[in-house]
C-alpha cells in the first residue's frame, strides 16, 4: 500500500516536471489530387499517433493530450490561403522522335502546343530535358543523338518564350530504355525526350 | 548525318550550380521575408532558399517553395517556418529534411526523399514532431493558451 502510493507519487512528480506549457497544434493528411492518401506520424512526448485517412487529423491540446479526429470544412477553409500558395507538382512530358533523327513524330508534334501552354502556366519553371535513343547504332553515336534530341527540344522551348537559363539539356544515349531491348533493336518508344518541369 | 552533333555538344547549356541552394520561391504573396543569419531578404518569386533559412510571412503573406527533391512546401499568413536541415542526393535520393513551424500554417507535399526513405522529412512544432511517410498534409500551430 505504502509502496503503491510512493509509485503513484513518483509518477505524479514526473508528470509535473514534464508539464512545460504545451503549444497546441493541428496535423492532418489531405488527399492528393490523384486521390492518394498519405500517412504522417505525430509524436508528442513519446505518444505516437499515425494518421492515414483523407482529412484525418490529430489535435494537440493545451493540456498535452492528442485527440484524433477529422478536419471540419471550417478547419479546411482556414488553410485556403496556405494551400493556394502550394506550388504545382512537377510534371513530366515525353516526346517521341523519328529513327536516327532529331525530328519529332507527327503525334508528338501535335502534343507540343498543349505542353508549351502547361509549362508557360508555371511561374519560373525549372526544366530538365533528357534525350534518349533506342539501341540501334553505336553507343557513342547514340550519346550524341540523344543530346541532339534534347537540344532540339530546348531550342523549341526557348522559341516559345521560356528563358534559356531555366532549361538544362542532357543526353543519356541508350542507357535508360523505356522499353528494355537487346542491343541493335529498333524501338520507337525508346526514341524519346523526357521533359521534367518543376 | 543531318545535324551538326558536335555543334550541339558545344552549345550544350548547363546551369551554374549553387550548392547552397536547396529550393526556390515559386509563389510569393504579400509580405514574405527570408531570414538568413543576420540578413533579411524580401522573398520575391525566384529567390533561392538555403538550408537554415527562416521564412517569415506577414498577415497578408504566403509563400510556395519547391525543393530539389521535388518536395513542395507552402507557408501561410502570419507564419514562421525554419528549415533546420536539408540534404538530398540526386543520385541515390537519400536525404534529410527537418523544419520547424513555430507559428501559423503550413501545407506540404513530400518528394523523392520520402519516397525513398519514409520519415526522412520531419516537421516540428513547439510541442510535437511529425514524421512524413507521404504525401500531402497540413500543419497548424495555435497560440499557446494564456496562463
Amino acid at each position: 500500500m505504502g509502496r503503491l502510493a510512493a509509485v503513484l507519487l513518483a509518477a505524479a512528480l514526473a508528470a509535473g516536471c514534464a508539464s512545460q506549457p504545451v503549444t497546441p497544434a493541428l496535423f492532418a493528411v489531405l488527399p492528393a489530387p490523384d486521390g492518394h492518401i498519405g500517412t504522417i506520424v505525430v509524436d508528442h512526448d513519446g505518444d505516437r499517433r499515425l494518421i492515414h485517412s483523407a482529412y484525418g487529423s490529430e489535435q494537440l491540446r493545451a493540456d498535452g493530450t492528442l485527440e484524433a479526429g477529422q478536419l471540419s470544412e471550417a478547419q479546411v477553409k482556414q488553410f485556403d490561403a496556405t494551400l493556394a500558395a502550394l506550388p504545382a507538382p512537377p510534371a513530366t512530358f515525353i516526346l517521341y522522335f523519328l529513327e536516327d533523327s532529331d525530328e519529332l513524330t507527327d503525334a508528338s508534334q501535335r502534343e507540343l502546343e498543349q505542353m508549351f501552354a502547361e509549362i508557360r502556366r508555371r511561374p519560373l519553371p525549372d526544366i530538365v530535358v533528357i534525350g534518349h535513343t533506342d539501341t540501334i547504332g553505336a553507343r557513342r553515336y547514340n550519346d550524341h543523338l540523344s543530346l541532339a534530341r534534347a537540344e532540339r527540344v530546348r531550342e523549341m522551348l526557348i522559341e516559345h518564350g521560356i528563358p534559356p537559363e531555366r532549361i538544362q539539356a542532357r543526353g543519356r544515349g541508350e542507357r535508360e530504355l523505356l522499353v528494355p531491348t537487346p542491343d541493335q533493336v529498333r524501338e520507337p518508344r525508346n526514341r524519346r525526350v523526357e521533359i521534367n518541369v518543376r | 548525318m543531318r545535324k551538326p552533333w558536335m555543334l550541339a555538344l558545344l552549345v550544350a547549356a548547363s546551369l551554374p550550380a549553387y550548392p547552397a541552394d536547396v529550393g526556390l520561391v515559386k509563389i510569393s504573396h504579400g509580405s514574405v521575408t527570408i531570414e538568413r543569419g543576420a540578413e533579411r531578404i524580401a522573398a520575391a518569386v525566384g529567390t533561392p532558399v538555403q538550408a537554415s533559412d527562416v521564412i517569415v510571412t506577414g498577415a497578408d503573406g504566403a509563400a510556395g517553395i519547391t525543393f530539389s527533391d521535388n518536395s513542395l512546401v507552402s507557408v501561410g499568413p502570419s507564419s514562421v517556418f525554419a528549415i533546420d536541415k536539408y540534404a538530398f542526393d540526386t543520385t541515390t535520393y537519400a536525404g534529410e529534411f527537418q523544419g520547424t513551424l513555430s507559428k501559423g500554417r503550413l501545407a506540404a507535399v513530400s518528394g523523392k526523399m520520402v519516397q525513398q526513405t519514409p520519415e526522412s522529412m520531419k516537421i516540428r512544432t513547439p510541442s510535437a514532431i511529425m514524421g512524413v511517410r507521404g504525401t500531402e498534409f497540413v500543419v497548424q500551430v495555435d497560440e499557446p493558451a494564456a496562463r
